[in-house]
């Protein structure tokens, strides 16, 4: 390698390290910012409630119906493993434990992240290209507390219900696989799941688990809109970031919280 | 050109409402978006700041309005330092200027009526029925008491530049900026916003700072006129002294002529060097 080619890659590694850290230093400063916003975006109940409209209500189809089926599914693969051990009426307590522990959190999470999370930067980015944040801050009004904060807020808030909904309808989907068109005796099913599954080590730590997906997702997804270049290009790029963002950090602190919940399980 | 601005109404009393003092301002050590301006805005006047895309007129606007600071140099705005306000003071500061901006910037999610009241629901604990009322006579000042009901997204770009300008005084400012106010507009459009900037700078006694490159439609409106070229304050003069000057940039400016000393040609190598091998 001549040495022109040798300074010119330590020159761009060096670039790009300083412009990661650059950007980490500016995410870690922007999120103190949200969080210190926070309490003003609670005490304005309406912008609050209007995003959780928007972030949750509105993903309630998505949900909803992935939940369904992804439950469904999750009955027939299940059903077919169970048989050979001739375990087929643990049938719900697998699906159960499944949705509430794992699938609710992580599933419903990502799909929080595409509808909701990528929906939430494109319009903060958005905002940013026309020049609305900037009006706002001409009118001494902190874009934080007014735009910002109360996404976030509504994100939080929205990912752990949308999540239960998710296991629940999952749970549905299995018992209409299982007992109504398999034949399992709905007695077992209902009876094994509900002796298996516990509420403080099981729900709780999948409510805890969602709400810390909520908020990554909202935080990132928060954080790329008010970053974006104000381009057509910018926003573009910012709604991917966010949704690759959000789905690698889902997956990456399902494992880290799994982890710390279940470490009994391996021993 | 003169370089003696004409006194406000009460210059005197107060002095000018926007200064400039040998301002330099870039974004990077190396690239210098504004260098040496030296600039003064008297009260009840309308001044533009003229000058071709990307010279730094907007620039000037953003370091009035403090969301860009000065790297050398001071802005003072009502007699104040605007580098040396803290965030309170900065939004204490833009509660008396109004701004509108290049498209209007209207928020999209709300109706023309919540555009213009949301800087008072913001700001003062009115009752709903006066901040009714304010409203519809800020929208009645820019003729647009009707639209009230509708979206940004039913507006023309006119009526959107003059809901913009109704939101910019409903908190009756001292100032107000303008950049690019003409910019995409058509004939009848442009008249009237350059109409209402004055009348409403007259009436309600405001100054106003118009960041343009609307040469025709600023000399009938203006008091007085700043041309800025790469960051530079170049020529300076009454509306009068400007379509009598003889200097080459303001020449150019007023004649629209595609050469001059804003080269038509970017800069590149000799015409020669480039064909020669083609030749």
């Amino acid at each position: 390698m001549r040495p022109d080619a040798v300074t010119w890659t330590l020159r761009r590694v060096g670039r790009a390290t300083l412009g990661s850290v650059e950007r980490l230093g500016f995410a870690a400063r922007f999120s103190v910012a949200v969080l210190v916003h926070t309490p003003a975006a609670l005490r304005r109940l309406s912008l609050t409630l209007r995003e959780i409209y928007f972030s949750g209500v509105l993903s309630l189809v998505i949900i909803l119906v992935s939940g369904l089926f992804v439950g469904m599914v999750l009955a027939l693969q299940g059903y077919d493993v169970l048989t050979r051990y001739g375990a087929n009426e643990s049938l719900g307590v697998l699906v159960a434990l499944s949705l509430v522990r794992e699938l609710g959190p992580v599933v419903a999470g990502l799909l929080f992240a595409s509808r909701a999370g990528s929906a939430i930067t494109a319009e903060i980015g958005l905002m940013k290209t026309t020049e609305q944040l900037s009006a706002m801050e001409m009118m001494a009004v902190d874009p934080l507390a007014r735009v910002v904060a109360p996404r976030f807020v509504g994100g939080i808030v929205s990912m752990p219900l949308l999540a239960a909904l998710f296991s629940m309808l999952g749970i549905f989907g299995a018992y209409l696989v299982g007992v109504k068109l398999i034949g399992i005796d709905a007695g077992s099913f209902w009876g094994n799941m509900q002796s298996a599954v516990d509420f403080r080590y099981d729900i709780v730590n999948g409510i805890i688990k969602s709400v810390v997906f909520g908020v990554a997702v909202s935080l990132i997804a928060v954080f790329e809109g008010y970053n974006a270049r104000p381009t057509a290009e910018g926003v573009s790029t910012a709604t991917t970031r966010t949704v690759v963002a959000s789905s690698l950090s889902i997956l990456a602190l399902d494992f880290v919280l799994t982890v710390f919940m279940f470490r009994g399980m391996v021993g | 050109m003169s370089d003696t601005l004409p006194a406000g109404s009460d210059a005197g009393n107060a002095g000018p409402a926007v200064v400039l003092k040998d301002v330099s301002f870039g974004y990077e050590r190396r690239r210098t978006i504004l260098s040496g301006i030296d600039m003064s805005v008297p009260r009840g006047k309308v001044v533009a700041i003229m000058g071709g895309s990307g010279c730094g007129k907007t620039t000037i606007l953003r370091l009035i309005g403090g969301q860009l600071r000065p790297q050398r140099g001071q802005v003072l705005v009502d007699g104040c330092d605007v580098a040396s306000l803290d965030r309170e003071g900065l939004f204490a500061m833009r509660r008396k200027i109004g701004m509108l901006f290049q498209f209007g910037a209207l928020f999209t999610d709300m109706s023309v009526f919540e555009n213009i009241a949301f800087p008072l629901r913001e700001h003062t604990g009115l009752p709903d029925e006066l901040i009714r009322d304010l409203v519809l006579m800020k929208l009645n000042a820019v003729g647009l008491r009707g639209a009230a009901g509708l979206n940004p997204s039913e507006l023309s770009g006119g009526m959107a530049r003059r809901v913009a300008l109704a939101r910019a005084i409903a908190l009756d400012p001292m100032l107000v900026m303008y950049d690019e106010p003409f910019a995409g507009l058509d004939p009848i459009s442009l008249g009237i916003v350059g109409q209402l900037i004055r009348r409403l700078n007259d009436a309600l006694g405001i100054t106003s700072v118009v960041v343009t490159h609307d040469i025709y439609e600023s000399l009938k409106i203006v008091d007085y006129i700043y041309f800025v070229s790469e960051g530079r304050i170049i020529s300076q003069g009454t509306p009068a002294e400007v379509r009598a000057s003889s200097e080459a940039f303001v020449r150019q400016f007023v004649d629209g002529a595609a050469d001059g000393p804003v080269p038509f040609h970017y800069p590149a190598r000799p015409l020669a060097k480039d064909f020669a091998r083609a030749a």
